[in-house]
């Protein structure tokens, strides 16, 4: 990553230093201690002062884990369930029947691939009205069933392709937000990487939002906002900051509920333990939720919803 | 200036006018209006007497919330609420301009405190909830106070037993509040969710321009939904669709036509034919007395 370059560079010179030979010169010795120091303390600044729009680097990252790694290593069982039986197949998004330790559940995920072949296949994680249409027929099961919902957050957005708008891009998000807004099972949900605005507001809210620190929600991508604000997309970094779009803002704005944390550099460099965590959280939140009944539940979520906003009330 | 001296005032300048900039400057503010469509210049007088859609070509112009509700409504009939309701400024947002500047220079050029005016009035003798939102006032986008005044639409709605007739025109969740303003679509969907339950209509008319996180929640749940001719309806913009596909836009791409073929809206209708098309709709789906 961008912010990442000037580590790697000294990390590259330590390496080339190392490969020396100490005996021809032995002023190196104390040199690659030098550098090691400097190192050390460059790693400590570069992660210490990790601002928002490194956060949205982080999840992006190629090797994150994503939505297939939580399901793999978090459920046995798995059924995935294709298609919305209107148009197609959308492998952007995931459905699935899983067992998470003995407990039935749906699982929903966007789902970006790691080469690119995958990545073209799934659209790189931008879904199209079918995929939303599909994730709504796997709401419905779950609801006929009295199955919860685990649904995995990382989209840049909806795809706005042309015929995703000839086929109701709007009218597919909007129907899935109605359909979560009283789906009578529990909701739970985590943003794992990306939550690109409408695309992954269709499938990410419901009774929890677990964040991984790296994770970010926001109304708009920093760069479109940029582009808007500054007419420029190289500003991305300061948008970034204005959209308050962190797990931390999250939390300050009573969205989210809790944060897994990740490694310093981020997730990708020691996947197990955060998907392990996320795991943890997801059967707590399971828990907690499957001892309130259907009415209850939507009563809250719906309540929950309502508190959103922060406005003035004059007289009028 | 009456309309003769103007025409004298510009015969003494002994030039005529083409398309274009050229006749702006000598144009009183408020007087003529070039039309977006055919270029013609239309008298404003014309023009409101027309419902605001240009007698040449028929193009609708965009329409200030006030003469709309005045078009659709029952005359008299409206009973404004949450007009207190308005913006305040969550994430200090500061870019080029602040939040707080371009709200209040939005206020002061539309006379609005918010881009939706909404209140209990009748159509054809219904009693219904009216929301007409103003593009005029930052995009007509939607944070937190527009997404409060849009649900409590929908409750009050519930609890009086009413039909919602909303004019509709955004562009889109308003960006200056974050995350407040996209949760706001889960919000008003939840609200028409529970609207929807109490068998009572909801008719949605699609002005232009009307796109983003309101197409994608609360504005296209309705039981009935109507798009003015021409008007842009879509969830990415076009130029934004143009730049992620790299590909050439279809002819009327997202144009109220576009989405009648598409079979997206139940029909295009003229903004003419609206109050009487929304009250005839109404005698269907609502029972006289007002309960459903």
């Amino acid at each position: 990553m961008e912010f990442e370059r000037p580590l790697f560079e000294l990390e590259d010179k330590l390496d080339q230093l190392k490969r020396m030979d100490v005996a021809v010169n032995p002023e190196i010795a104390a040199e690659v201690e030098d550098l090691e120091q400097q190192l050390e303390q460059l790693r400590k600044e570069t992660y210490e002062q990790i601002g928002p729009w490194e956060r949205v680097q982080i999840s992006r990252h190629p090797e994150r884990p994503k939505t297939q790694d939580y399901v793999a290593t978090l459920f046995t069982d798995v059924v995935e369930l294709h298609g919305d039986r209107l148009f197609g197949d959308d492998e952007a998004i995931l459905a699935a029947l899983a067992t998470m330790l003995g407990r039935r559940v749906v699982v929903l995920g966007h789902r970006k691939g790691k080469t690119t072949k995958e990545n073209v296949a799934r659209n790189f994680g931008s879904p199209h009205p079918e995929g939303y249409r599909k994730a709504m027929r796997a709401m419905r099961l779950a609801e006929r069933f009295g199955l919860p919902v685990v649904a995995f957050l990382d989209t840049a957005g909806a795809y706005p392709g042309i015929e995703a708008e000839q086929r109701g891009q709007a009218w597919a998000i909007a129907e899935s937000l109605s359909l979560l807004a009283d789906l009578p099972v529990p909701v739970v949900v985590v943003g794992i990487g990306e939550g690109g605005s409408g695309g992954a507001l269709a499938i990410g809210f419901g009774d929890r939002l677990i964040m991984l620190e790296n994770a970010y929600y926001s109304v708009i991508s920093p760069e479109m906002c940029a582009m808007i604000l500054h007419k420029e997309a190289s500003r991305a970094a300061e948008a970034a900051g204005c959209l308050r779009l962190t797990a931390a803002d999250l939390i300050d704005f009573g969205i989210a509920d809790e944060i897994v944390g990740e490694p310093l550099e981020g997730a990708h460099v020691d996947p197990e333990p955060v998907i392990a965590a996320v795991g943890e959280r997801i059967r707590a939140a399971l828990d907690a939720l499957g001892e309130v009944d259907p009415q209850t539940l939507t009563q809250k979520r719906y309540e929950r919803l309502r508190a959103i906003g922060v406005f003035e009330e004059g007289a009028g | 200036m009456s309309i003769t001296d103007w025409f004298r005032a510009r015969e003494d300048k002994r030039y005529t006018p083409v398309n274009g900039a050229g006749p702006k400057a000598d144009v009183p503010e408020g007087v003529w209006t070039t039309c977006d469509s055919c270029k013609r210049i239309i008298y404003e007088g014309e023009l409101a007497a027309s419902m605001r859609v240009c007698p040449y070509c028929g193009h609708h112009f965009p329409v200030p919330a006030h003469e709309r509700i005045a078009q659709l409504v029952d005359e008299g009939s409206l009973e404004e609420f949450g007009a207190g309701i308005t913006s305040s400024d969550p994430l200090e947002f500061v870019a080029a301009k602040s939040y707080v500047q371009s709200v209040s220079s939005a206020k002061e050029k539309s006379g609005l405190e918010e881009a939706v005016v909404t209140g209990r009035a009748t159509i054809g003798g219904h009693p219904v909830i009216v929301a007409v939102m103003d593009f005029s006032f930052v995009g007509a986008s939607m944070g937190s106070a527009v997404g409060e005044k849009i649900t409590r639409a929908f409750e009050i709605a519930v609890s009086e037993r009413r039909g919602i007739v909303f004019a509709i025109a955004s562009g889109g969740a308003r960006m200056q509040e974050g995350m407040l303003s996209l949760m706001q679509m889960a919000k008003t969907a939840a609200a028409a969710k529970r609207y929807r339950a109490e068998g009572l209509p909801y008719i949605a008319v699609l002005t232009n321009p009307t796109t983003g996180g309101v197409t994608a929640s609360f504005a296209t749940l309705a039981d009935i939904i109507f798009a003015e001719p021409g008007a842009l309806v879509g969830f990415a913009g076009p130029r934004l669709v143009e730049q992620a596909t790299r590909q050439k836009l279809p002819k009327d791409f997202q144009s109220a036509e576009f989405l009648l073929d598409h079979g997206l809206v139940d029909d295009v209708v003229a903004r003419g034919g609206l109050r009487e098309r929304v009250s005839l709709v109404l005698d269907y789906l609502m029972r006289p007395g007002g309960a459903a």
